[in-house]
């Protein structure tokens, strides 16, 4: 579920609010969004993936993490490499090489196809 | 109200709904599309990564690709129908190469491999093309209910912009209803907006359905986490808490002993039978496959994890509208059904079309809806001013008075029906009926007595279509009386040639089956 945005990072452009396939945030009044309904999360990622600033932070889980969680710690999230790496790994952002074109998996059959997706 | 007049209304916001649209618009078409999240990341294939049935028009490569599945579907699927879809498909992954400039890869030999997409990026560039081709999207936008003509043709919907607070009525010549299967809220990946709202919508207005036994599809995930895809498990190993490896258990085949183990107990996993070269392929492939274990911290080769199945419904199993023609059409004037909205037995039979065929599927079904709606309503050309009705039942015009459960509980209801595995999955006739005595109760219910408007009718009326929907399924389990394809009953193990048929379903109140023989 998404548990994190980070205020500092954020750049207030409501593109988040905007992908969210579930409705999850609300604008802010301040500029920066706000996770209005954590609850209608359903961890597909698509708001991290979409955020230019790596601002958001999505755990694997689908019910929420407890708080105090060192995943609610960007300081801890930079460090272990975790923040924006799906991002990275889509290949989205300036000077990136998307993802789907580097995306040349193993065969699951001796004679299947290369899977690549 | 804000009214918006088109020609064709495309209902959903994903690969069917794209194609639909962009096919409806490039045939000259004023195209309205509503998505109940956001066109571009919502939906199954958005958030996940799928193979597609890419195969090159070679006689003998395409009959093996034909061939490779008829028995798994019970030889319920239609070669006219897997030709076409092998031909559009093959020329629609082309046309996303050359148009919209997908980053195929290439493989070692330097060809470009076009056997699949990465979600994300596809509809990203779905939505690109849909806009430019002047297609008015209204995101967050749910369709709560169709209108229909003093014929009985369909007409328009009429929806609430949440994001706006406000209702509004789109006026067409024809609706193509693109908007997924049902999954039930499993948060398997990106399908909570997949509650079957389109088959409710057709229901409504006479329209049919088909295959909805082949509706037991549940994919392989780390236990309380979201990531549904199963290709990997392949290299698995599977075992009990106390490291005994669990005899028969696989992704493909030996899915029901998971089921079956879990049910007491749990069921862990570990990569173990990938080698070196292979890993790193892996990650390349689907970097969504190892989001989970990298933010979980388990490394999935050497580690082992507990896994759970998280129901896929006709997401990944091949039931939904009945289609009668080459264009999509139903059988209600005016009416197009696309992608996993629509049965997907004319190529899969009764065996799931995860992955492949359901996204060739998709595209092609999309194509032709979208070409077949445009062509009606230009010909028509009567959409403009004639009187309309609101065709909604359930949750939006109860017929009595009193306590109704709110969408939440009825969800709940639901669930605890449909999610079990010694329900759904390990169907026998005894517990089907006892089930489907639970839903007939939620559906009673919702129907007389349950009322919301504005923005709580969205998930009121998604309640609704999550209810008629398993009430198909297990009608049409119940018909079936044979195993066939994945619907498997354990008080019938074996199929019984004598039930080599479609078995179709349809309306609300009351739950009707018949069956239809195979072309």
């Amino acid at each position: 579920m998404i548990e994190l945005l980070d205020p500092e990072r954020c750049v207030s452009c409501d593109k988040c609010v905007k992908v969210c396939p579930t409705d999850v945030f609300d604008l802010g009044a301040d500029g920066v969004p706000v996770i209005a309904r954590q609850s209608d999360c359903q961890t597909c990622f698509q708001c991290e993936a979409n955020c230019p600033t790596d601002a958001l932070y999505v755990a694997p889980h689908t019910t929420p993490l407890p708080p105090g969680s060192p995943e609610h710690d960007v300081a801890h999230l930079v460090e272990t490499g975790l923040l924006g790496s799906y991002r990275a790994h889509l290949g989205w952002g300036r000077g990136r090489t998307p993802g789907a074109a580097l995306a040349v998996g193993p065969s699951l059959t001796p004679s299947g196809p290369r899977l690549i997706s | 109200m804000t009214t918006l007049d088109t020609d064709v209304l495309v209902v959903g916001g994903g690969p069917a709904a794209t194609w639909a649209a962009l096919r409806a618009a490039q045939r000259g078409a004023d195209v309205v599309l509503a998505d109940k999240g956001y066109c571009g990341t919502s939906g199954a294939t958005a958030s996940a990564g799928t193979g597609v049935w890419y195969v090159p028009p070679d006689p003998e490569a395409r009959e093996a690709a034909m061939a490779a599945r008829e028995g798994l579907g019970g030889y319920l699927a239609d070669r006219r129908w897997m030709g076409r879809v092998l031909d559009q498909t093959y020329a629609q992954m082309n046309e996303l190469a050359e148009v919209a400039r997908y980053p195929f890869p290439t493989g070692p030999d330097g060809a470009p491999l076009r056997t699949g997409l990465q979600g994300p990026e596809y509809m990203r560039r779905m939505r690109v093309l849909v806009r430019r081709a002047g297609v008015r999207v209204l995101d967050h936008s749910p369709v709560r209910e169709l209108l229909v003509d003093r014929d009985g043709a369909v007409a328009g919907a009429v929806g609430h912009r949440r994001q706006e607070g406000a209702d509004y009525r789109v006026r067409s010549g024809a609706v193509v209803l693109a908007t997924g299967g049902c999954a039930f809220l499993s948060k398997a990946l990106g399908c909570d907006v997949n509650t079957g709202d389109g088959a409710l919508f057709a229901a409504e207005v006479g329209a049919e359905l088909s295959g909805m036994e082949f509706s037991n599809a549940y994919g392989i995930a780390p236990e309380h986490t979201s990531v549904t895809k199963t290709a990997f498990y392949s290299y698995a190993t599977f075992s009990r808490a106390d490291g005994e490896v669990l005899e028969g258990a696989g992704s493909a085949r030996g899915r029901s002993v998971i089921a079956r183990t879990l049910l007491s107990e749990k069921v862990f996993c570990v990569l173990d039978r990938a080698d070196e070269p292979t890993r790193r392929a892996m990650r390349l492939a689907q970097p969504n496959f190892f989001l989970t274990f990298d933010r979980l911290g388990i490394d999935p080769f050497t580690q082992r994890f507990a896994v759970t199945l998280l129901a896929e419904g006709t997401v990944r199993g091949t039931g939904g509208i009945r289609i009668t023609g080459d264009d999509c059409a139903t059988t209600v004037v005016g009416l197009y059904a696309a992608g996993d909205a629509a049965t997907r037995e004319p190529i899969c039979g009764g065996f799931t079309g995860g992955g492949s065929h359901n996204a060739a599927w998709a595209m092609s079904s999309g194509a032709w809806a979208g070409a077949g709606a445009a062509a009606f309503a230009l010909a028509e050309g009567r959409h403009r001013d004639r009187p309309v009705r609101a065709a909604g039942g359930a949750g939006l015009r109860p017929t009595g008075f009193g306590a109704a459960p709110s969408a939440a509980e009825a969800i709940r209801l639901v669930q605890r029906e449909v999610l079990p595995y010694d329900i759904n999955y390990l169907r026998h006739g005894d517990r089907l009926r006892a089930a489907l005595s639970e839903l007939d109760g939620v559906w009673t219910a919702l129907r007389e007595h349950a009322f919301a408007d504005g923005s709580g009718a969205g998930r009121l009326r998604s309640a609704a279509a999550m209810t008629a929907h398993a009430r198909w399924m297990y009608h049409s389990a119940l018909t079936r009386t044979e195993s066939r394809g994945m619907a498997k009953r354990l008080d019938f193990p074996e199929q019984d040639p004598t039930q080599h048929h479609r078995v179709l379903s349809g309306g609300l109140d009351r739950v009707r089956t018949w069956t239809e023989a195979v072309a």
